[in-house]
């Protein structure tokens, strides 16, 4: 990776004959409050711009600015040096300008070509508008073959690998001529391995002298694909540099404006008995022969890659997919667990991956959320006691500091922690004593991650069992004490997260034991 | 341009921040000027409906009678009553469109319940089972063989609706006691319409049951996000079949209203109903998508349609116009909805 951005750099260096794009003092308010409070964005012809700071320090809207979605108040936009300004989408793509959104945008059942030139097909007969498709899939391999990405034209999408579809909407950006690609987040639902087929993509983007503006909350990563970095904090752009000279604890010093001394508040916390012990679970083709045991105070981390099993053995052990053998014990007791009911009974609490499909109920009040799982708790002869329900959620905004003005209010209107927190909520309110967190941080900025560690480390101290599953290692070896370590739907090794280190946590998630 | 509009951000996570500045925002800078807002959207359903009443008072001497307006209440009702099962389904995010072939069936079985001789409550208790037993019919084919409701639906509509041509052999049933007619055409102190009454008395069951109970929140949540509602342990199955269950026992009896009204048994009776009833929970700001909807707001929406019928016989607008009329006033409340939720996206 690193041998190869060597070359581009150099080309990079080539062309940095003019600037590329250049926003200058962009402002931008909604309704008297200030978005963005003058913001600067310059990108070079042909870098990897990293651009991060916390949820709400003006990223989305800055491109969202940029590619022509919503209007700036004031501010210039150059673009090649001419002053544009972007009212459509359409707009800023004429330019050359394209976006990769984190919720991909593509048509699921239409094949890898019919993507890439979607919009864009080459016709047969123009007049009256028949797509050549012979020449579509021609053109499509073509693209794919020149970059030697991992992907074939007639594939449908449905059927691939996250790490495949931003790669199918990297061949789009360079199928419509592209001068700079802006990706939210592209990394944040695949594996290492796939991130790292990604950044060889987006090596491929800067070799052709495609520029890219590279949002992420993961900052190593920046490291690997950036060559420099704007960091924006309050609306504000706060340092613009070279992305080598850029410390991490700079780095994240500029986007929360002060020392994150503590990232993993890890504390020890004594382990008290058993809780949950899982001997020989298996689901035909996904899990094999899982055991392990959980107990009291303790954190114990699932890592392995995408596809490991990890989503698949929570899944198994909440009772939403069956389990074809093996046996579960609550607190020492053989439970039979065959619904997400039985599981809630039983002291189990699932906090999934992805929060808006599976987590919460969005048109609902955070009231409700919270309440959503143990109605039985404040119904009384069938009749629910809106009261005591709205009380019970005040507290709970309280103590779990749910930032919302009010408890009524949607989820939707919440920010990803604090939606998160009420997802916490509404388990602790179900009196959960076993928690299964399926990547609790994803998508989450790096203020908030901390807050939502303390919340674990919180919930471990007063006696509750957490099962942590995470892609990120340094955020298990930080917050766990054991790792279990998954691959092909077997548990291939277990560690002790103080004796153990990146490299050998991956050894056995890649090779296996 | 498609491509590019389809890859609005709306709920990119920034741009929820963003959002919720916004709103908050709103309400800083101007709190009396938005709340007026808020307030006038929220009763915008209802505003119409005063507004139409009012122009219809003074558009016609022949409206604001007794006979018209008891008779205006009295087809609502019918509707009605089906509306306020059809928002519990529709909450839920379901869709009833076999109510209308139900209303039928259940009239002609329970009619020749009282053609058999049967007690008249007797006959209204078998209708009103019927009903039920086809709403957990229905319920049992989208949850269990796990067919989309709109799909399920338009499948036992038909199978309803042959069944009951079958049963009446397409006639008929006429032969019903007096006493019968109590039920759609009889009033309470002289006055108060049965019917309505019987909508009153379901109006505030339906809303009991949407607000204050398990059932009715759970309606909410699996209508907003049916995974999450099961990741939350909500035995889903279960409660569809019941909201189904429930909306179909209100049909039943809302098919035996209708027979009363007409003293006989039609086993064409309520053909196109389910558009109407569907009409009526999405003017009061249901949402086929689900997870939203009222009672207030389904019976204002059920009223806006039958004063615009009633209004458009009165003032002699011919009845092929009126079908246009209430075509696009549909269109355009479900319009003005979206319109407040974007916004508030």
């Amino acid at each position: 990776m690193r041998e190869k951005s060597g070359d581009s750099l150099l080309f990079t260096h080539y062309l940095k004959i003019s600037m590329l794009l250049e926003m200058r003092n962009i402002v931008k308010s909604f309704g008297g409050v200030a978005v963005l409070k003058g913001a600067c964005l310059c990108v070079n012809g042909g870098e990897v711009h990293a651009l991060v700071g916390e949820n709400g320090a003006g990223k989305s809207t800055l491109m969202k600015i940029l590619t022509g979605i919503i209007p700036q108040d004031s501010g210039g936009i150059y673009w090649q040096g001419q002053p544009v300004r972007f009212n459509t989408p359409r707009e800023s793509q004429r330019h050359g300008i394209s976006m990769i959104f984190q919720e991909l945008n593509l048509a699921s059942h239409l094949s890898v070509g019919e993507n890439i030139f979607l919009g864009n097909e080459p016709l047969k007969y123009s007049a009256i508008g028949v797509i050549d498709r012979k020449s579509l899939v021609r053109q499509a391999q073509t693209l794919i073959q020149m970059h030697n990405f991992p992907l074939q034209a007639e594939a449908i999408v449905r059927n691939l690998s996250p790490a495949q579809k931003q790669i199918v909407e990297i061949c789009r950006a360079l199928a419509s001529a592209s001068k700079l690609v802006i990706m939210d987040e592209p990394t944040s639902s695949l594996s290492d391995k796939e991130a790292r087929e990604l950044f060889r993509a987006i090596g491929q983007l800067k070799q052709r002298g495609v520029a890219v503006i590279y949002i992420s909350h993961r900052l190593e990563e920046l490291y690997q694909v950036g060559d420099r970095i704007t960091i924006m904090r309050d609306g504000e752009t706060v340092y613009t540099g070279d992305m080598r000279e850029t410390r991490v604890d700079e780095i994240i010093r500029y986007m929360v404006g002060r020392e994150l001394r503590q990232f993993f508040p890890k504390e020890e916390v004594s382990v008290g008995e058993e809780s949950l012990r899982v001997e020989g679970l298996c689901r035909k083709g996904v899990l094999n022969d899982i055991s392990f045991t959980l107990r009291r105070g303790e954190i114990v981390g699932i890592a392995g890659l995408v596809g490991a099993g990890r989503t698949e053995l929570a899944q198994a052990i909440f009772g939403i997919d069956s389990i074809d053998s093996g046996k579960i014990f609550i607190d020492g007791k053989e439970r039979a667990i065959n619904s997400p009911r039985d599981a809630i009974a039983a002291g189990l609490a699932l906090v999934t991956e992805d929060r808006k499909s599976t987590g919460l109920a969005l048109t609902l009040s955070v009231n409700h959320n919270i309440t959503l799982a143990s109605l039985s708790r404040i119904a009384s002869l069938g009749r629910l006691n809106l009261r005591r329900e709205q009380s019970i959620s005040k507290s709970f905004v309280e103590k779990l500091e749910i930032k919302t003005s009010s408890i009524h209010k949607k989820v939707f209107q919440l920010s990803g922690g604090n939606q998160q927190k009420t997802i916490l909520a509404k388990w602790l309110f179900a009196q959960a004593r076993i928690f299964l967190f399926d990547e609790p941080t994803r998508g989450i900025d790096v203020g908030t991650k901390v807050e939502v560690f303390r919340l674990m480390i919180d919930l471990a101290k007063q006696g509750a069992s957490i099962l942590m599953i995470s892609s990120d290692l340094p955020e298990l070896l930080g917050m766990c004490d054991r790792i279990l370590v998954m691959k092909d739907g077997r548990i291939t090794k277990e560690l002790i997260a103080s004796h153990t280190d990146q490299e050998e946590v991956l050894r056995y998630a890649t090779v296996g034991a | 341009m498609q491509r590019s509009e389809r890859r609005l951000p709306d709920e990119s996570r920034d741009g929820q921040i963003l959002v919720s500045g916004l709103t908050v925002a709103v309400q800083e800078s101007a709190p009396g000027k938005a709340k007026l807002r808020d307030l006038i959207e929220n009763l915008l359903p209802f505003l119409s409906l005063i507004i139409l009443f009012i122009a219809l008072c003074l558009l016609s001497p022949y409206f604001f009678t007794v006979k018209n307006l008891s008779s205006v209440a009295r087809q609502t009702a019918v509707i009605n009553i089906i509306a306020l099962g059809m928002t519990l389904i529709m909450v839920s995010g379901g869709i009833d469109l076999s109510v209308g072939a139900m209303l039928a069936f259940c009239g002609i079985i329970g009619t020749m319940c009282l053609q058999a001789g049967l007690p008249v409550v007797v006959s209204i208790l078998i209708a009103v089972l019927v009903g039920m037993g086809w709403g957990a019919i229905n319920g049992l084919i989208t949850t269990k063989l796990k067919i989309t409701p709109f799909i399920a639906t338009l499948g036992t509509l038909g199978v309803i609706r042959g069944l009951t041509l079958i049963i009446s052999n397409g006639m008929p049933v006429v032969n019903v006691p007096k006493s019968f007619g109590y039920l759609g055409d009889g009033t309470l102190l002289g006055v108060i319409p049965v019917p309505v009454l019987l909508l009153v008395a379901l109006a505030l069951l339906v809303h009991y049951i949407l607000k204050y109970t398990r059932l009715g929140r759970y309606a909410y949540a699996i209508g907003s996000n049916m995974d999450a509602a099961r990741y939350a342990g909500i035995n889903i199955g279960g409660y569809m079949v019941a909201i189904y269950a429930l909306a179909g026992a209100m049909t039943g009896l809302a098919g035996m209203i209708e027979s009363s009204r007409l003293m006989t048994g039609q086993p064409t009776a309520g053909e196109g109903y389910e558009l109407k009833v569907i009409a009526a929970v999405v003017i009061g700001g249901g949402s086929l998508k689900g997870g939203e909807g009222t009672v207030l707001g389904t019976i204002i929406g059920a009223f806006i349609m039958s004063l615009l019928s009633n209004g458009s016989n009165l003032l002699g607008i011919s009845p092929f116009f009126q079908q246009v009329l209430i075509g696009s006033v549909i269109i355009l409340a479900v319009a003005l909805d979206e319109y407040r939720r974007r916004r508030l996206l």
